[in-house]
């Protein structure tokens, strides 16, 4: 998948960007997530259910995936069944 | 990826929120937004390859930046303080080009360039009325987002290449989104053609942060302005600084207290400015930022607690660090080289190389890049143990003098402890004996006597090693800068040639 691609949950509201992209399925509250909502919504998985946050970047324990929220929602996001973890900028002390 | 993301993610978080102030007149994100979905009619319809700025910082440069990268088409912002031979130059460049603001003058430069012109107004209201079909598709944002010329202080401008992969990985790392308060308020001074501009527009607004703009210069303005909006942050240059600090020596006041952080780059600050800033404005923090057109901005930085420590250390090393330029940020690796590619341990001068995302180190001529991602700057420096970065000027600015290759910024820090001298340039000038050989430009401070030679040469002499002592001395009125505060060694060469 190629980064810029903007994907939905099928599942809830979110949708991120993929800034990085490893081999794997990328889900939003247990369900896998396409450029194109499904006609009918899956179900929230209460597994995945902590929701996203917007201007948020998500990343996998390998660093091989980074997702950035760009429309928050109740899911939560993983790559093959494992949660995704928030990746935090470092702000610089002042604006340039 | 495409950099309008920023704007769109702003727009769908706080559409109604005000995200610039200019002129005063208030734009919300989501009005921004509209105007940038506009302009990209107007871009396609022109048909244009650029798109250019030739005007002062306004809403104009927020528009164009975000419409030309919905539209696919590079954003070329130019100087339009370039004398008449170099602006045509570049305006053939980038031709066929939408340019925006001095119509009259890109006709007279480049008549028949195919080239679509307007004046700033009839831009942004061309751009707020244009018909836009509510689904269509914009630029994937794989290309190019900005086209630069750098500053062209040492050789022809170049043309460098920010992709959108570039710029925003920049803002990504180091830009939380929404952070800022509803009340903060950056100020935003610098001209529209310097990458410190265009990164101000992008990370205050990804940020959330209002931004208010100062599109010409003046101490007084901007004192004023910083109290009327409250401005929290701001960027300046350091001829900004030093402005503005004589300009309060002189009287000038107005309430600063809700200014929070101030960062400086672009050119080197003089050590006697920042300590009477670190004064004078008691609770700001101060970061010197560190970085080139062809990094996407900011690739080091000193903070305002490094600032305070050194401010307040007995320690040299530690004092010494308030000439620094920081660390390197966290995403972005840093190494000094020497001229074979070795890299050097701490204190050793050579090359300053940098590699990360953010750094696009590309020419629309060929790639900088060396074959492992490393960027060589051209400026020269070292880095002490701690990884503070020292700048000593640009490489290309080293005198050669019998193969010993000397830093002119150790000769004119020398040269300005003298309380004679109020600024001092040190440049190669033609040896027959050694090849290269020390000249230097001094400007006498005020109510002082002129030195004679030989105490000058003699300081040199007791601080520095032999080969450093200025063949040549000739004072001037004073030294020859660029509009940002970048010596223009070129000139002085040609002064000192005389």
């Amino acid at each position: 998948m190629k980064p810029g691609t903007r994907l939905k949950s099928a599942a809830c509201d979110t949708e991120v960007m993929v800034i990085r992209c490893g081999s794997g399925t990328i889900e939003c509250g247990g369900a896998p997530m396409a450029e194109a909502k499904p006609a009918e919504a899956a179900a929230l998985s209460p597994d995945f259910s902590a929701g996203t946050l917007m201007g948020k970047r998500y990343v996998d324990e390998a660093g091989a995936f980074e997702l950035l929220c760009v429309k928050p929602g109740k899911g939560s996001l993983s790559v093959d069944g494992v949660g995704l973890n928030t990746k935090d900028a470092k702000p610089l002390p002042a604006s340039d | 990826m495409n950099i309008s993301l920023l704007l769109e993610m702003a727009a769908e978080a706080a559409g109604d929120r005000v995200g610039l102030v200019c002129d005063g007149r208030r734009w919300t994100y989501g009005e921004l937004l509209a105007a940038a979905r506009g302009a990209v009619e107007l871009i396609e319809s022109s048909g244009a390859s650029h798109v250019a700025l030739l005007d002062e910082s306004s809403e104009a440069a927020v528009i164009a930046l975000f419409g030309a990268a919905l539209a696919g088409v590079p954003y070329c912002p130019l100087n339009y303080r370039l004398a008449d031979e170099d602006l045509a130059g570049l305006l053939g460049r980038i031709a066929p080009a939408l340019i925006i603001g001095d119509v009259g003058r890109v006709e007279r430069l480049s008549a028949g360039n195919g080239q679509v012109t307007m004046e700033r107004g009839d831009f942004v209201a061309a751009a707020q009325e244009a018909s836009v079909q509510p689904d269509r598709e914009y630029d994937g944002g794989e290309g190019v987002a900005v086209q630069l010329f750098t500053s062209g202080t040492t050789a022809a401008p170049k043309a460098a290449i920010l992709r959108h992969s570039n710029l925003l990985g920049y803002i990504l790392g180091s830009v939380e989104f929404a952070a800022a308060d509803e009340s903060d308020a950056a100020l935003v001074v610098v001209p529209p053609y310097h990458i410190a501009g265009i990164s101000a527009l992008m990370s205050s607004i990804y940020a959330n942060r209002r931004i208010v703009m100062l599109p010409s210069f003046t101490p007084e303005g901007w004192l004023e302005l910083v109290e009327a909006e409250k401005v929290t942050n701001a960027f300046v240059v350091p001829t900004m600084l030093t402005r503005i600090i004589a300009a309060m020596e002189e009287g000038a006041s107005a309430d600063v207290s809700s200014l929070r952080a101030v960062a400086y780059g672009g050119g080197k600050m003089p050590l006697e400015v920042i300590q009477k800033a670190l004064q004078r404005f008691e609770h700001t923090g101060f970061t010197n930022a560190y970085g080139l057109t062809e990094t996407s901005s900011t690739v080091a930085l000193l903070g305002p607690d490094d600032h305070r420590a050194a401010l307040a250390s007995d320690d040299p090393k530690i004092r010494a660090r308030l000439t620094s330029l920081g660390q390197a940020l966290p995403a972005v690796e840093i190494e000094i080289r020497d001229e074979d590619g070795n890299i050097l341990g701490p204190g050793e001068a050579g090359e300053i190389y940098v590699r990360g995302d953010q750094v696009s180190g590309e020419y629309k001529e060929k790639s900088a890049l060396t074959a492992d991602g490393w960027f060589p700057t051209r400026d020269a420096g070292y880095m002490d143990e701690d990884g503070y970065i020292f700048l000593s000027g640009r490489a290309d600015d080293v005198i050669v003098r019998g193969g010993e290759n000397m830093s002119p910024g150790e000769i004119e820090d020398v040269l300005l402890t003298h309380n004679a001298i109020a600024d001092a340039c040190a440049c190669a000038i033609p040896s027959v004996e050694w090849g290269e050989a020390v000249g230097v430009a001094l400007v006498l401070r005020e109510g002082h006597l002129e030195p004679a030679e030989d105490e000058i040469r003699e300081l040199v002499r007791a601080r520095l090693r032999s080969s450093r002592v200025p063949e040549k001395i000739a004072f001037v009125p004073e030294l020859p800068y660029n509009e940002m505060g970048k010596l223009l060694r070129r000139q002085v060469k040609t002064i000192l040639a005389d």
